[in-house]
């Protein structure tokens, strides 16, 4: 019996013998990225809920050996010419245990269902209340566009140009949807650098709003907004999906969830399922979401110098989402006689309720009687009426 | 790039262009005309709610009267519809405390639970 022969054979097969074949150097800078990102999530609370589970699953992914998640699989699943094509036959077969989560991923269904939590979650009575708001969540929008355009400039395709750009709309489960659906290759990059940004707003977005609106702009204090009837609640939803979809149908899947969610909640006679959409079903798509994400973040798929663009440009997308969001919040200052500060502008990029907390807390520096939070929720829930929209125009133009 | 995939295909600069630009206007349309169809329907509920609303000041009116005399404070003027004096009590610290002004400089008229059918 070779006993050193075998001892040989277990150590070059273990996974710590794979550090030291061709490329393993790979897989532990990215076992120290997951540690980076899980102490952001943990220690710094970056959209820990997520940031976690896609922490987690980068590591397990990136420990050689584990097949826990195999991209070569999901290349054969898109290609037209592999017998396994669009296979989840194969997937189920074949694959490891966060393939087969990824499966939720891949079919778009986890992402529409963490949106009938959110619309669950979500008043839309400050919207209801004052609808002009909803052109401050249309503006939001434009960091999509110009940071679409941006990765086109660093040479992205137009369907991985498409999935940078929904960055900007500032939404994570709008950007996993369209990247799964335009640009399954750039999902892992682009669900980091969406969840990171979305936590960093409050350092992203204070400096622009100061450089673009003035002390007096900020400190202006908006009149109380008008109690919004329960009828006006539960015609919302049905209203707002009925339109929305029969105007954009690929917009149908992430805004018949959401308005699903928040009829479960308005109707005031679905209180059971309304509680599950928001805790129980929002919990359990979240952990699955997180983890099968964060295994996409395979080492010799992510280490790219593209990977460094999607960061850079999601960064610019969100920078842009807040300008236009603040430059239209200054033109209804302007056309309203000073009635609307230009600081619920910013809040139009979605992030709920974070970017409206932001508002908040400018237009208190400015000036300590004013409470932006519910005027600032009007263009927050419109952004992500706004970025589902703009997702579901690039899913009809790339898909 | 180490991928066995890359989705779709290079675009020129001036599709992109025109791409991004028609994008922004359909986010626009798409808000605008919605923003138009709640403000209708916004229109159309508060058209509905005002004559049901009309008849009830009238009621109110002679409960109303005393509140003409002086009330300096608002211990002790205050009139309660259904609301209990400890929560009471807390919806006027919240109010005091949420304008930055001591109670004894507000005058609460009443207070009155507001009821679904109400609403």
């Amino acid at each position: 019996m070779d006993i050193l022969g075998t001892l040989k054979g277990l150590a070059s097969d273990s996974g710590f013998g794979l550090f030291f074949a061709e490329g393993g150097w790979k897989y532990l800078i990215m076992i120290a990225v997951a540690c980076v990102l899980l102490y952001l999530g943990i220690h710094k609370k970056f959209e820990p809920l997520l940031l976690v589970g896609i922490a987690f699953g980068c590591l397990l992914t990136n420990l050689p050996g584990a097949g826990l998640y195999s991209p070569e699989l999901w290349d054969a699943f898109l290609d037209p010419t592999n017998p396994a094509y669009h296979s989840f036959g194969t997937i189920m077969t074949h694959g490891g245990l966060l393939d087969i989560l990824y499966i939720g991923v891949k079919a778009g269904v986890y992402p529409c269902l963490i949106f009938i939590g959110v619309g669950a979650m979500t008043d839309f009575g400050p919207l209801i209340a004052n609808p002009k708001t909803f052109l401050l969540g249309a503006a939001a929008q434009f960091g999509v566009f110009f940071a679409f355009f941006g990765a086109i400039l660093l040479g992205f395709t137009g369907n991985q140009a498409a999935a940078i750009g929904i960055i900007g709309g500032a939404d994570g489960p709008t950007a996993i949807l369209t990247a799964t659906l335009l640009a399954p290759e750039l999902l892992g990059a682009i669900a980091i650098a969406a969840y990171s940004y979305m936590a960093l707003i409050p350092m992203i977005q204070p400096p622009i709003m100061k450089a673009l609106t003035t002390e007096k702009e900020r400190s202006v204090v908006m009149t109380q907004l008008r109690d919004v009837s329960k009828t006006e609640k539960i015609l919302f939803p049905i209203i707002t999906s009925s339109f929305i979809i029969l105007l954009l149908p690929s917009t149908a899947p992430l805004i018949g969830s959401l308005m699903f969610g928040n009829l479960l909640k308005e109707t005031g006679v679905t209180e059971r399922l309304s509680d599950t959409a928001q805790n129980a079903l929002m919990n359990i798509v979240t952990l699955f979401l997180g983890i099968s994400v964060g295994a996409t973040t395979v080492a010799t798929r992510f280490l790219t110098l593209q990977t460094l663009g999607i960061v850079l440009l999601g960064l610019i997308a969100f920078s842009f989402s807040t300008v236009g969001g603040l430059l239209v919040g200054k033109l209804m200052y302007k056309l309203s006689g000073g009635k609307i500060n230009p600081l619920i502008g910013s809040a139009g990029v979605s992030a709920v309720p974070m970017a409206a907390r932001v508002s908040q807390m400018e237009g208190q520096k400015a000036n300590p009687k004013n409470f932006l939070l519910m005027h600032a929720m009007g263009p927050n829930v419109a952004g992500v009426i706004g970025s589902a929209i703009a997702a579901g125009f690039l899913i009809k133009f790339f898909g | 790039m180490n991928t066995a995939t890359v989705s779709g295909s290079p675009m020129e600069l001036l599709p992109a262009l025109g791409t991004a630009i028609m994008g922004y206007a359909v986010v626009f349309l798409g808000i605008v005309m919605l923003m138009f169809v709640i403000i209708i329907t916004g229109k159309i509920m508060t058209a509905r709610k005002q004559p049901a609303a009309a008849p009830a000041p009238a009621i109110e009116k002679p409960a109303s009267a005393p509140k003409a005399l002086p009330a300096p404070g608002s211990a002790g003027q205050v009139k309660l519809f259904d609301v209990p004096d400890k929560e009471a009590a807390m919806i006027m610290a919240i109010v005091a405390n949420k304008m930055g002004k001591p109670l004894n400089e507000l005058r609460f008229k009443s207070i009155k639970e507001i009821t679904e059918e109400e609403k």
